[in-house]
């Protein structure tokens, strides 16, 4: 009986006498679950466009974030390192068009998936062997990102809001809408979703599938470096990273895989979810949660719902 | 961007020639040596039994294989091989034996896809509701329109084409493949698998566009009665060999062409 009552209406209780830390635990979960969101978002650019499952969507967010950091750390200016930084990450964009997908054209998915398993350890080999291993600090600062936190008195208790979340909820929102219009309104965004759609009918209205993939995959590389400043900020950056980024995958499951919409609602739910679990139900059993709750919220889902939360249903005539 | 070239070719000047062109996969010969004009203006029909090469001929010519032998001349420049977006963009299109729609969008998106190639405004005014920008989406919006109601598919514009039953899909297919205003209209069995209501509507559609839009076709079809009402001049391929070639009366009688439709050993 007292168990049940831990687990079912004590947290409940909790929420309601201290709302102060519910909303706090609620802010620092979306803003995680905007970081799995935009991780997630890389992948399903790819996805969309190329039909390519990129494993390596994750190692670009910690070579974008490297790479900006190394440069800084060689002596170039901020502002002109992510300058350069967007530059390098339109070469891989080309690189991989290049490289990997153009050999590979119309080989099985799985071919594909396994190259970007190539591509994630050519990314760590080539990222430590150029920047070092060491972990860096992000440049928050050159960059004029604010720090510090703000702290309201409200709801019988303080919150606090580090101001950097906040701008990288702004940053993040401007860029998620400027890709939405740029899918839907363009003749670019409309040439990406006939290429995943259909390659053949695609090449035969004259589009040119070596120029849509280029451009996802800087897309995606724009994501990428976004979201590399600002996870880079809240922790180093190294390729421990990575371990975090493996968080989309979830993220993905929840939302489906070829969903903008279903990304970002993913990654605020995993978000949210893990900090609430952690904080209200984790003590029962001890902690440590967040390292499992994302991927058994995925198992769920998989169980009902396997086409995601925004997931296309494969319409077949029969 | 990039405006159909070449000179203005008068109605009856060879648009597309195929000289001796011949394509392999592997060991496979698909098409040997096989020569063909195509004029401007006409209805070109390529005709033969299951395996002869037909469909190989119609990727040759949209770039999708690349020929190891012989080469095209299109509006008088010749090539050995293109790629589909240079064909493209080129003023040839095509529709596919196994429709290749864009599933997921809509009877209209799929057909203002076919526009991809004749919109010119940068993403980024597009992006911003620029006025030109708008302006011009709403003049390729106006001519998609009118080839919806050309096609008679008002009612399921709003449709995702995976929808569509069969018939309307390459209806939609077509509509597409028109709103790219081609020189030259490459149809590969446009009829395959439909009754005859659906047949003899869609051998409307084809005959009102070449003389409508005075599109060039080529068409490859199975149903003969189709291709004698419907072509001009009829080219016979068998085996990767081109057997015969002539107006649809010529073709009809010649001894090759009965003997490769029934079947005599080679």
């Amino acid at each position: 009986m007292g168990l049940l009552y831990q687990i079912f209406i004590d947290p409940f209780v909790q929420m309601g006498t201290a709302p102060d830390l519910f909303v706090q635990t609620l802010w620092e979960g979306m803003v995680g679950g905007m970081l799995y969101a935009l991780i997630a978002l890389g992948f399903v650019l790819i996805f969309k466009a190329s039909g390519v499952f990129n494993f390596a969507q994750g190692i670009m967010v910690v070579f974008a974030a490297l790479t900006l950091v190394g440069l800084y750390d060689a002596g170039v200016p901020a502002y002109l390192a992510l300058a350069l930084t967007i530059a390098v990450m339109f070469g891989i964009a080309y690189a991989v068009e290049r490289a990997v997908l153009r050999p590979l054209v119309n080989q099985p998915d799985i071919i594909l998936f396994m190259a970007t398993f190539g591509l994630t350890y050519f990314l760590i080999g080539f990222g430590e062997f150029v920047f070092g291993g060491d972990p860096k600090v992000m440049i928050t600062d050159q960059l004029f990102l604010p720090k510090g936190a703000v702290t309201y008195k409200a709801l019988g208790g303080i919150i606090s809001v580090q101001k950097l979340d906040v701008a990288a909820a702004v940053i993040a929102s401007i860029m998620v809408a400027g890709l939405a219009v740029f899918f839907s309104k363009t003749r670019i965004g409309r040439a990406l979703r006939a290429v995943a759609d259909s390659h053949a009918a695609a090449l035969s209205v004259g589009i040119s599938l070596e120029q849509i993939w280029v451009i996802v995959w800087f897309a995606a590389g724009l994501v990428a470096l976004v979201t590399g400043i600002f996870w880079g900020a809240r922790s180093d950056v190294s390729f421990a990273l990575d371990v975090i980024a493996l968080k989309a995958l979830p993220v993905l499951i929840l939302g489906g895989l070829t969903s903008i919409p279903g990304a970002i609602v993913g990654g605020l739910i995993i978000g949210i979810g893990e900090k609430m679990w952690e904080f209200y139900w984790g003590p029962l059993i001890g902690g440590g949660t967040d390292a499992w709750f994302a991927y058994v919220i995925a198992l769920v889902f998989l169980l009902f719902k396997p086409q995601g939360l925004f997931g296309e249903k494969i319409i077949e005539r029969v | 961007m990039r405006a159909p070239s070449g000179p203005l070719l008068a109605v009856g000047d060879i648009l597309l020639a195929v000289e001796n062109v011949s394509l392999s996969f592997g060991g496979v010969k698909a098409v040997s040596d096989v020569s063909f004009d195509i004029r401007k203006g006409e209805i070109r029909a390529i005709i033969g039994p299951n395996g002869a090469g037909k469909t190989s001929m119609l990727n040759v010519i949209n770039g999708f294989y690349h020929p190891q032998q012989g080469r095209i001349m299109f509006k008088g420049e010749a090539r050995a091989s293109m790629r589909p977006h240079e064909a493209a963009s080129g003023g040839i299109a095509r529709t596919f034996q196994n429709v290749a729609l864009f599933r997921g969008m809509t009877a209209l998106d799929n057909i203002m896809a076919g526009r991809t190639l004749r919109m010119h405004s940068n993403f980024f005014w597009q992006m911003l509701r620029y006025g030109p920008a708008m302006r011009e989406e709403a003049e390729h919006r106006r001519r998609v329109e009118e080839i919806i109601d050309f096609l008679k598919i008002q009612e399921i514009r709003r449709v995702p084409v995976g929808r569509l039953p069969y018939g309307l899909q390459k209806r939609v297919e077509l509509g597409r493949a028109l709103a790219m205003e081609p020189e030259l209209l490459l149809l590969d069995e446009p009829m395959a698998g439909m009754n005859l209501e659906e047949k003899e509507d869609m051998s409307r559609f084809v005959l009102d566009a070449n003389d409508y839009y005075g599109t060039t076709i080529a068409l490859i079809e199975h149903d003969m009665g189709v291709v004698m009402d419907l072509s001009d001049r009829v080219v016979v391929l068998d085996h990767g060999i081109k057997i015969a070639d002539g107006s649809p009366a010529e073709v009809k009688g010649n001894q090759a062409v009965i003997d490769a439709y029934l079947g005599v050993a080679h």
